[in-house]
């Protein structure tokens, strides 16, 4: 039954498209951290390439609007050998214009080898996995709530390289769950690679019960969701949400979910802090833990690069 | 045309009539039941034997798509995809574009309809002009163009204050309103709330959307004693209030869709967009509660909530699909697949899609309300004969009608059906008869 096969890896169990961490075995996820480390010191180097994907050509499609994501896929293509094209597709509504699958459709016709996807649609890269050609694979690189699978990798990264074991780690995801691809993605890579503990941390509106079949405790309060925690991972509270319905304003929030080193100290004394980007300062984190000793926002971004061609080079390499 | 069916196992869901016999038809009409006079001469013999004789199934809920989106289904296709699911009498949503609020307009549907001889067709009216929430709409004109009772289909009825004076307006003239229960602000998501729509980060429709819905629609009901039937019930804690609203004595009755019955939201797998349906797909306690409202009678009929859509309008990420789903051609096979997993008899299961439907329509079909959803002698001769042990893969390129796309599909979730339509009659004409394979 089609619909039920998981349509990101193909009948082997390699990984042949990355849509979501969900339903990823543990092998395939570590194989990626590793490989991404092999692709650190290429960054390294005064030549900052390898010509494993030497005459592909990888489309990156932004229906929605980020700059900073499409870059790091970028340079992690280039750096790759890959030609590379950006198309930043405003997301049109799909009464007038070209649908989606027609856009796709076009750029196959383009002899992409490749597509890196994000829209604002949850499932999105699944329509277009579904309904590309055989050897063209897709990199899901946001869609909607659902999945943010490459951010998860290269929070795992991270986590391995400061934290070494996954076993005995207390994680404490903190902000706005319900809305958060990265928050989603990231639960199932550390219930994959077997964490002692997932805690999502805020207020009832942003992070609903129905979460905890995910494998996460709830917590609604900020001390008990760090107190001991190995690992901090503040999300991003999006401008439209910091009043309204869902919080009365940005600076209530702060007040009782953002993290300051006060609330740090609940921690353990050697824990990291993390960050999707771009962080608002004084909204969910405080300057001072931002830029302070905990802090591992920056090497975040580092590792992505890395991450992102491993992800690329690793499905390249798998054929449908 | 003088008709004889000879030989099959004739049923009649509502005197609980199972015997094998003839079915002799006249003019329109039943003139002998089990056994016929060796006098009566016919023009066609049918032979039934093996097969079961049952009253055409009425359906309580289909979207033909005209007047507005004939793109995506028209009259003449959705009939003839009616006929072919064993339906002679179905009512349709007012939905269209423009809405069924003008009595032209359903004086034209009704004319065409006819003159298809495919299918009766009872209308429902727009309960408010252009389905918008704020007018009332000519309510005694539209039933006396043919309306059987009033609704907004999935429009929103946002002011609680319209929708009272609606209800006090339709319960003056004894009218029926027909509201599936959903709060307007709760109701904005695109999956049933839940853990997996949680996981996929779909929008969630929490059960409160209903729940709220059915405790202001039984309130109003209680109030200005109007008919209320509830459409598309979706949730176990829904059943629960219909349950009591029942008890209690109010006016009320409700269906269930093809979909809810059957399905969960764990089939929405991977973002599966023929899984898209209104409402939701809801979770298994749900699913379970819905079958045994079915089976106790708290739910009075099964529907078949035909909805064509384009696959234009299909092949979108989850959120942006249409919902919706084709269904007139699937009602039969999943009713029997209800009432086998059930153990109800086969007149038990076939009650839910003739006789009690028709009970619900009540006296504003008329007439046809004796007889309707009935197999009687000087009834009207409409009638279904299916072979209740075929088994059948559904294929969307078999469809008759112009909408494909269905979560029952077999490459979708491998379902197969009992149960295959082999011939209907509607007014005792053939609207529909299977081509030998």
């Amino acid at each position: 039954m089609f619909s039920r096969r998981n349509p990101q890896l193909n009948r082997h169990g390699e990984l042949i498209h990355l849509l979501s961490i969900e339903g990823l075995p543990k092998a395939v996820l570590t194989q990626i951290l590793d490989t991404a480390g092999t692709f650190l010191s290429v960054n390294d180097r005064d030549v900052k390439k390898v010509p494993l994907l030497r005459g592909k050509s990888v489309f990156n499609l932004f229906f929605e609007n980020s700059t900073r994501t499409r870059t790091t896929f970028e340079i992690a293509a280039k750096r790759l050998s890959a030609d590379v094209i950006n198309l930043d597709i405003a997301r049109s509504s799909t009464a007038k214009g070209e649908s989606l699958l027609d856009t796709i459709a076009n750029l196959s016709a383009m002899h992409a080898d490749m597509f890196v996807v994000r829209h604002g649609e949850s499932g999105a890269p699944y329509l277009i996995a579904q309904h590309c050609a055989p050897h063209v694979h897709v990199i899901n690189a946001g869609d909607g709530r659902h999945a943010h699978p490459t951010q998860a990798l290269l929070d795992m990264y991270t986590i391995r390289h400061f934290k070494g074991d996954f076993a005995s780690l207390r994680v404490a995801i903190v902000g706005d769950i319900v809305h958060s691809r990265v928050a989603r993605s990231d639960i199932h890579a550390l219930t994959t690679l077997g964490v002692a503990e997932i805690r999502a941390v805020g207020p009832k509106t942003l992070v609903p019960a129905d979460l905890a079949p995910m494998g996460v405790r709830v917590c609604h309060d900020m001390a008990d969701g760090i107190r001991d925690a190995d690992v901090i991972i503040m999300l991003r509270l999006q401008n439209e949400r910091m009043s309204g319905a869902m919080l009365p304003s940005a600076g209530e929030f702060f007040k009782h979910f953002g993290l300051t080193a006060d609330k740090l100290a609940l921690a353990h004394p050697e824990a990291i802090v993390m960050h999707p980007g771009p962080i608002n300062r004084g909204v969910e984190i405080d300057s001072t833990v931002a830029d302070g000793v905990h802090s591992v926002i920056l090497p975040q971004v580092t590792f992505g690069i890395a991450v992102r061609m491993a992800v690329m080079s690793t499905i390249a390499g798998n054929e449908a | 045309m003088k008709l004889l069916v000879k030989g099959g196992r004739l049923i009649d869901p509502a005197s609980g009539l199972d015997r094998i016999g003839d079915l002799a038809i006249a003019a329109g009409r039943v003139v002998a039941l089990g056994e016929v006079s060796r006098d009566f001469t016919p023009e066609r013999t049918i032979n039934a034997s093996g097969q079961v004789v049952a009253p055409g199934l009425v359906d309580l809920a289909a979207r033909l798509r005209e007047p507005g989106y004939e793109h995506e289904g028209m009259l003449e296709s959705e009939l003839a995809a009616a006929a072919a699911g064993g339906v002679t009498s179905l009512v349709c949503l007012p939905d269209t574009d423009p809405p069924l609020d003008e009595p032209g307009l359903v004086e034209m549907l009704k004319f065409r309809a006819r003159k298809l001889s495919r299918c009766r067709l009872f209308p429902l009216g727009a309960l408010t002009r252009g389905l918008a929430g704020e007018t009332l709409t000519e309510m005694a004109e539209l039933t006396e163009a043919g309306c059987v009772g009033f609704s907004q289909a999935d429009a929103p009825m946002v002011n609680t204050l319209t929708l009272q004076r609606a209800l006090q307006y339709a319960a003056t003239f004894g009218f029926t309103v027909w509201l599936r229960p959903q709060d307007a602000w709760l109701g904005g998501g695109v999956a049933a709330s839940g853990a997996v729509a949680t996981r996929l980060g779909l929008s969630g429709v929490p059960v409160a959307a209903e729940t709220v819905a059915l405790h202001t629609l039984f309130e109003l009901v209680r109030s200005t004693g109007a008919r209320v039937h509830l459409c598309r019930l979706s949730s176990a804690a829904g059943v629960e209030l219909l349950r009591q609203a029942k008890a209690e004595g109010l006016p009320v009755t409700a269906d269930v869709s093809i979909n809810s019955l059957h399905l969960t939201d764990v089939d929405v797998g991977f973002f599966n967009a023929a899984m898209r349906v209104t409402p939701p797909l809801r979770q298994q306690r749900d699913r379970d509660a819905l079958q045994a409202a079915l089976v106790d009678g708290t739910i009075d009929a099964l529907v078949s909530d035909h909805t064509p859509v384009s696959s234009d309008e299909k092949t979108l990420p989850f959120g942006e699909a249409t919902p919706g789903a084709t269904g007139l051609e699937l009602l039969l096979g999943l009713a029997l697949s209800w009432g086998q997993q059930r153990k109800l008899t086969l007149a038990q299961t076939l009650a839910r899609i003739t006789s009690e439907p028709v009970r619900v329509l009540g006296a504003a079909i008329g007439p046809l309300a004796s007889s309707a959803g009935r197999l009687v002698v000087g009834g009207v001769a409409d009638v279904c004969i299916f072979e209740p042990e075929v088994r059948w893969a559904v294929r969307a390129d078999a469809l008759v009608s112009q909408g494909k796309h269905t979560p029952f599909a077999f490459d979708i979730s491998g379902f197969e059906l009992a149960g295959r339509v082999q011939t209907t009659l509607v007014a005792g004409g053939l609207a529909f008869e299977r081509s030998a394979a």
